[in-house]
Parts: structure tokens; C-alpha cells; sequence
């Protein structure tokens, strides 16, 4: 096979019980315990959320933050089924997987903050739900994208359980899931930018705009190829695997588009709203706002030319990058540059921490297991049978 | 089996591809964008005509917190201590467990009520009820909403989720959750709604002894408000008590307050049905400066452009069908068509 031709995916093998696996099966082990607590003896009980920050890190950063990170697997398949840029297909399964997690988890670690969980069919209970609700459009929206991407990676179970024919049934209509796929994410995306909006000024001018959904939109899909770079580093080295360079380096060059869009699109908006002055304060927010901007700015100084971009240790630190600027673009919006008035102060409590610590440790050992059992990463080339490594 | 990838054999050809399906996708968006546009745009709702508030004025206010005590036991709230003796209900804040709290002003040596320099002040803080309340556009579950006659604000706990949004959202900072409950509620004033079956109406201004805290129609509120800004700071006139809009007259004599000429909650975010007279500045009483045009319609004019009638989203969701049902090819244990050689862009 030569390297331009499509690898088929297939299970990396190997044992579960590893350092890695081993770690994160204690964190998990931990946050359940603090959930129990949690739903026993209420929020108060394990976290340092009060009514002036009702919304934790619990929220923004497993929620706001963790489903942003997982957006690699629609803008992979933007790229591989919209654009028909087919010769990215191998990133499709492992970004896909990603996101999978990353959502399913958001979803399960929002139900424990939820303060009254046991009425959250509610949201989708004609009667009850409230369509004027950004957050109606946001859990709805989800929820069904979560069930669209179980039904996009089934066909990866059906393979490995041998199910050819269920398969190739599942996948007439895949394109249909697939589109789904791509819509739902970015109407959340976007809607978690417009949470903000009813908040008005006790969100700072900086983050405080109408034009929110386009920029947490277009921030989401930088992030989602942030994400893939970031990702496929970590698993190439994790598994001693071959860095895709060939496809990295052309899909970098997507994502420094999508930034430069980003850019031109946030400072026009803080400009013509007349918010500009506050970023040149001597203040923690206008620090915040260059920090934040500055390292998209920085991404270009990383991979801006090809040459740049065949460099792995790049293109890594140009994920990590990305994904600290649409961290922070998040983290500021809701918590940093939030302001309900005098008198009230957040950070998290350490279960708050384990918490959404122990909820990465189970999307991590989810991916782990995945790909070590199932055909999700390419095989690797240089070796007839899969690494046992 | 294999189905043929529908690939782009040549560069200009998938060039050609990937433009029309950008197009493609943007046109179908602008298009459905443009239609639901002119349906969208949300204004600021106002109030209804009967609906009900209060008038807090705060230079009659002379911080006994009766009304304090009263709406504690109106709403039967546990008491909540922040001395060490724990003898008395001493909250500093409105919470899951005080729905009404009066805070008081301080500057300098406090040596005059009412002086924003070396003064001091009173404040209620409870429910706005807003005429456009961000609380009940955020709420994902209807568990807010705002009566189409009365206008008060409700909360039902039956059908709250626990999400907190209503927490974020509110301007004012009033719904508020019981943390330190496994089923904990958000608690906020309802107006006391649930006593007017027995004749009763708003605790707090029921028991307030200079009428500083006065119930009524806001409409009838609001022509009250602007009799006292319209008076001659002090000179004498007479000031209702209890309930403006009925009830017996309860009203006395006294001397007009230095007021600043504004009347909170005539057009705060729409208006609110809760009005109040200050002698010290708004903002440096608790109460934030607020454009006519509410968050909430911002918000809901956002929403409804992008996703009113689902327009939107359908015509995305068809134009990325089309393009995916062409681009997608099924996968099956042969090795799928190789890619032309030497395509690598950067
Ligand atoms: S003051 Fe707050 S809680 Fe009350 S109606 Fe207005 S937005 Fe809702
Ligand atoms: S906490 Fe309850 S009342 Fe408040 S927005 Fe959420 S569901 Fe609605
Ligand atoms: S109207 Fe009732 S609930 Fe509201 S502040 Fe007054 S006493 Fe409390």
C-alpha cells in the first residue's frame, strides 16, 4: 500500500492494564464518590458554587469547555464529506471517537449539577420546554447529537462484531447522520455564545456582544482542529505510531484560516461596539483578552509556513495553543469577565477539581479502550500486525 | 460490494467541488436567515395594563425590616444567622431562604439619612418582576413565567430543573438556590400571590409602618411616583399606606424627600412592576444602570432569527445531505480507490 492510499482502520491491541489505565480508573473512582455526596447532601456539600457564581466549573469548563474540545469529530467530517476532501479520512474515526466522549461525558457530568436532575425529561416535554430559551436550544441540541454520534460510529461495533449486513444497511443512511452530525454541533456551539447574551452587562464589554453565536461558532471549529493536531500528537507518541504529517500539515493550514477569520471577526466586533478602550486598562480583564487573542496570534508564528507545519513538535504546541485560547474565550465569558455585583467571589473546591479531573479520566480511558479493542485508528503501516506495544 | 468514492479526480475539479459546497451551504443559510429575519426581531415587552407591583421609597423608609420578618413568614422560610448567638433571623443577602432584605447605604461619618456624602440610606432588595424578565426567557422548562394579567413572576419547583440559569440571568441577582439541599429550589418574591385568596396581599407592604413599601397597581404606582418627584423637597404632603389600589385609608402626613428625578423601574429593561424613589444614586444603592431595550429580547430576536421555525437549521441540514449523500462512499474490506498521487496541499 502506498502511503496516499487510505490505511483501514483497525484495533491498536494491546493490554488494559496499564500505568495510564490505572490512574485513570482512581480518578474515577474518586468522582463517583463525590457525586454520591454531592446528590445526598446537596451542592453545597463538595462545591464552592454560591448565587453570585451559580455556575461552576462543573459547567463551563465540563460543559461550556468540554463539548468545544470535542468538536474534532464534526470538523473532520465537514472537511472528509462536505468539502470532499476524502484523502483526510483517517482522522475521521479517532476525531469522531473523541468527540463521542468529550459529549457524552459533558452530558453525563451536567445531569450531577443539575440541582433538581430528576426533572430533566422536562426539557424535552412539550408543555414544559421553553423554545424562547437559549438553554432549551443548547440541551435539546446536545442530547440528539449525542445519539447522532453513537449512531455515526456504530458501524465501528458492527465491524468488530460482525455484523456486515446490519452494517451496510446503517450505512445507506449514513450520509443523513452524517450531515445531522455536522448541523447539531454548530447550532450548540453557537447557542452557547448566545447564553451569554441575556446576561447583559454582568458580562464584560469584551465578551458581551449579539454576534456571539459566530464567534463561540467559529471558535468551536478552530478548536476542533486544534484538538485533532493536539490529539493525534498524543496518540502517534502514546502508541509509538507515525505522525500523519501528510494530512496534519493541509488540515493546519484549514484551521489558520478559520483563525484569521476568528480574528478579524472579534476585533471588528469589539471595535465597532466602542469596547476597545477596555482592552489597554491595567486590569486582570484586558490581561485575560490579550492572552486570549495573543495565542491564536501565536499560532501563526508556530506553523504559519509549510515548512513549519512538517515539524510535529509544531504542530502540537499549535494545538495546545488553540485550545487554550478557546478555553480562556469560554472561562472569561462566564466566570473571569462575569460580574454579578459586589460581594461575590468563585473558585473551585478541590471535589470540584477531582470532579472534572475524574471526568477527563474517563474520556481517556474510554479512548483507550476503544482504539486498543475496536478498528478505529489507521493501521499502522510498518507493521504487519498491530502493535503490542 | 464497494460503492465508488465520488472523488475529485482532478484539482480544479475539486476545487470546483469545494466552492459549490461552501456556496452551497452558505446561500441555503443566508436565504432561510433573511426569511425568518423580518418574522424575528423580538421588541422589549412592556407591562400588562392591571399589572401589580410596589413603590419603595426609600426616603420613608426607616430600615425597621419589618418587611423582612413579615415576608419570612408569608413564604414560612426558616430563619438564617450570621451572628455567633444565633438569637435572631439576621440574613445579609436575599437567598434560597430570604426572598425579601432591606441593605443599607453607608458614607463617611453617616451622619444624615439620605445624604450620599456623610449619609446613610436604605434599600429593598426583592423581585423586580420585570416586565420583560430575563429570568423566564433563560428558564429551558417553563418553571418561570410571568402572568399574562397580573404580571407577577412565578416559580414552580415542580417544574424546575435545578439548571440555575434564572440565577445567572437576572440582573438584579434575585432568583437564588438552596445549595445545601439534595432537592433544593430557587427561591425569589412571587408577590406573595399565594395570599390573595384570603383577602391578603404583599406582606411586606401590609406591615410597613410609613408606607415605605406600598402595593397597588404599578400603573397607579407609577402616577404616585411622579406626584412625590413632581413636590417641593420638604414640604408637607400626605402618603399612602398598605395597598394604593384598594383597601381602607391608612394615609398620613409628612415631609418630602430630597429625591433624584427618576423613577426606578419605569423603563429599566422595558420597566419593572416594582418602582422605587431614591435619594442617593441608583447605582449606589445596588440598583445597575439598564437600557429600555431588555437582554431578553436580544437574546430571543438571536434565537428566533437563527432557529425560528427550524428554517434555518432544515435548509443547512438539507444542503449538507445533498453534499454528504454524494461524498460519502461505503466502506467495505477492499481498500477503496486510491487518491491521484502527489496531492499534498499546504
Ligand atoms: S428581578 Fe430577576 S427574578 Fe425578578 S422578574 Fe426580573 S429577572 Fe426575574
Ligand atoms: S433553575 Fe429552575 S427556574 Fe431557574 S432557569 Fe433553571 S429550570 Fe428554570
Ligand atoms: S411581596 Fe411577599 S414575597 Fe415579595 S418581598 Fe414582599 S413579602 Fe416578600
Amino acid at each position: 500500500m502506498s502511503a496516499q492510499q487510505h490505511a483501514r482502520p483497525a484495533p491498536v491491541g494491546g493490554s488494559m492494564f496499564t500505568a495510564t489505565t490505572l490512574v485513570c480508573g482512581i480518578l474515577m473512582a474518586i468522582t463517583a464518590t463525590i457525586i454520591v455526596v454531592r446528590l445526598f447532601f446537596g451542592l453545597s456539600s463538595t462545591t464552592n458554587v454560591n448565587d453570585g457564581y451559580s455556575w461552576g466549573i462543573w459547567v463551563v469548563v465540563d460543559v461550556f469547555i468540554g463539548s468545544a474540545l470535542a468538536c474534532g469529530g464534526f470538523c473532520m467530517a465537514l472537511l472528509v464529506y462536505v468539502f470532499n476532501k476524502g484523502k483526510y479520512h483517517p482522522l475521521v474515526r479517532p476525531a469522531l471517537l473523541g468527540s463521542l466522549f468529550g459529549y457524552t461525558f459533558a452530558g453525563a457530568a451536567i445531569t450531577f449539577d443539575l440541582g433538581r436532575w430528576w426533572n430533566f425529561w422536562h426539557i424535552f416535554w412539550p408543555g414544559y420546554f421553553n423554545v424562547n430559551s437559549v438553554m432549551f436550544e443548547v440541551a435539546a441540541c446536545i442530547t440528539l447529537y449525542i445519539i447522532v454520534m453513537w449512531i455515526e460510529f456504530s458501524p465501528v461495533f458492527l465491524e468488530k462484531l460482525g455484523l456486515r449486513d446490519a452494517r451496510r444497511k446503517l450505512e445507506k443512511s449514513l450520509f443523513f447522520f452524517i450531515a445531522l452530525g455536522c448541523v447539531l454541533p454548530m447550532m450548540h456551539q453557537a447557542s452557547l455564545g448566545t447564553m451569554l447574551v441575556v446576561m447583559g452587562d454582568q458580562v464584560h464589554p469584551l465578551w458581551q456582544t449579539p454576534i456571539q453565536p459566530l464567534i463561540y461558532l467559529l471558535s468551536a471549529i478552530m478548536l476542533g482542529y486544534g484538538v485533532i493536531l493536539f490529539e493525534s500528537c498524543v496518540a502517534a507518541s502514546a502508541y509509538r505510531r507515525q505522525i500523519e504529517l501528510s494530512l496534519l500539515n493541509p488540515m493546519a493550514k484549514v484551521m489558520l484560516g478559520i483563525i484569521a477569520l476568528f480574528l478579524v471577526v472579534r476585533f471588528t466586533d469589539v471595535a465597532v461596539r466602542g469596547a476597545l478602550p477596555e482592552a489597554f486598562r491595567a486590569s486582570h480583564i484586558a490581561l485575560t483578552f490579550w492572552v486570549e487573542n495573543l495565542c491564536l496570534v501565536a499560532t501563526f508564528l508556530l506553523i504559519g509556513t509549510v515548512e513549519a507545519r512538517r515539524n510535529p513538535a509544531r504542530l502540537f504546541l499549535a494545538g495546545i495553543t488553540v485550545m487554550l485560547s478557546g478555553i480562556l474565550l469560554r472561562l472569561n465569558g462566564f466566570l473571569i469577565a462575569f460580574d454579578t455585583g459586589p460581594g461575590w467571589s468563585y473558585f473551585p473546591s478541590v471535589p470540584e477539581l477531582l470532579v472534572t479531573i475524574g471526568i477527563f479520566a474517563a474520556e481517556v480511558f474510554g479512548y483507550i479502550y476503544i482504539t486498543r479493542r475496536f478498528p478505529v485508528l489507521p493501521r499502522e503501516e510498518t507493521h504487519a500486525q498491530p502493535a503490542h506495544s | 460490494m464497494n460503492t465508488p468514492v465520488r472523488k475529485a479526480r482532478a484539482v480544479p475539479d475539486g476545487r470546483r467541488r469545494f466552492l459549490k459546497g461552501c456556496l452551497g451551504t452558505v446561500g441555503a443559510a443566508v436565504a432561510a436567515a433573511t426569511a425568518s429575519d423580518r418574522a424575528a426581531a423580538r421588541e422589549t415587552y412592556q407591562r400588562p395594563a392591571d399589572a401589580l407591583g410596589l413603590l419603595y421609597d426609600a426616603t420613608l423608609c426607616i430600615g425597621c425590616k419589618a418587611c423582612v420578618a413579615a415576608c419570612k413568614r408569608a413564604n414560612d422560610n426558616p430563619p438564617e444567622f450570621s451572628t455567633t448567638d444565633k438569637l435572631w433571623d439576621t440574613p445579609l443577602d436575599t437567598s434560597g431562604y430570604t426572598f425579601n432584605i432591606i441593605k443599607m447605604y453607608r458614607s463617611g461619618t453617616m451622619a444624615t439619612k439620605d445624604d450620599e456624602e456623610n449619609g446613610y440610606a436604605f434599600m429593598k432588595t426583592s423581585c423586580m418582576h420585570c416586565a420583560d424578565p430575563s429570568c423566564v426567557s433563560a428558564c429551558p422548562v417553563t418553571a418561570m413565567t410571568k402572568d399574562a394579567t397580573t404580571g407577577i413572576v412565578a416559580y414552580d419547583p415542580e417544574a424546575c430543573v435545578g439548571c440555575r440559569y434564572c440565577v445567572v440571568a437576572c440582573p438584579f441577582g434575585i432568583p437564588k438556590y438552596q445549595y445545601d439541599s439534595p432537592t433544593g429550589q430557587i427561591g425569589k418574591c412571587e408577590l406573595c400571590r399565594h395570599r390573595y385568596k384570603d383577602g391578603h396581599y404583599s406582606a411586606c407592604a401590609e406591615v410597613c409602618p410609613t408606607g415605605a413599601t406600598l402595593y397597588g397597581r404599578t400603573s397607579d404606582l407609577l402616577v404616585e411616583a411622579k406626584r412625590r418627584l413632581a413636590l417641593k423637597p420638604g414640604s408637607v404632603t400626605t402618603y399612602p399606606r398598605g395597598n394604593l389600589s384598594g383597601g381602607p385609608d391608612q394615609s398620613y402626613e409628612g415631609k418630602v424627600g430630597n429625591y433624584k428625578q427618576h423613577v426606578y423601574g419605569e423603563t429599566e429593561y422595558g420597566g419593572t412592576q416594582v418602582l422605587k424613589l431614591s435619594a442617593v444614586d441608583f447605582e449606589k444603592v445596588g440598583m445597575p444602570y439598564l437600557p429600555p431595550k431588555s437582554s431578553a429580547s436580544t437574546s430571543e430576536t438571536i434565537q428566533h432569527t437563527l432557529y425560528g421555525g427550524l428554517l434555518m437549521p432544515f435548509a443547512v441540514l438539507g444542503a449538507l445531505t445533498y453534499v454528504a449523500k454524494r461524498n460519502v462512499h461505503h466502506e467495505d474490506d477492499e481498500a477503496p480507490p486510491a487518491e491521484p498521487p502527489g496531492r499534498e496541499e499546504s
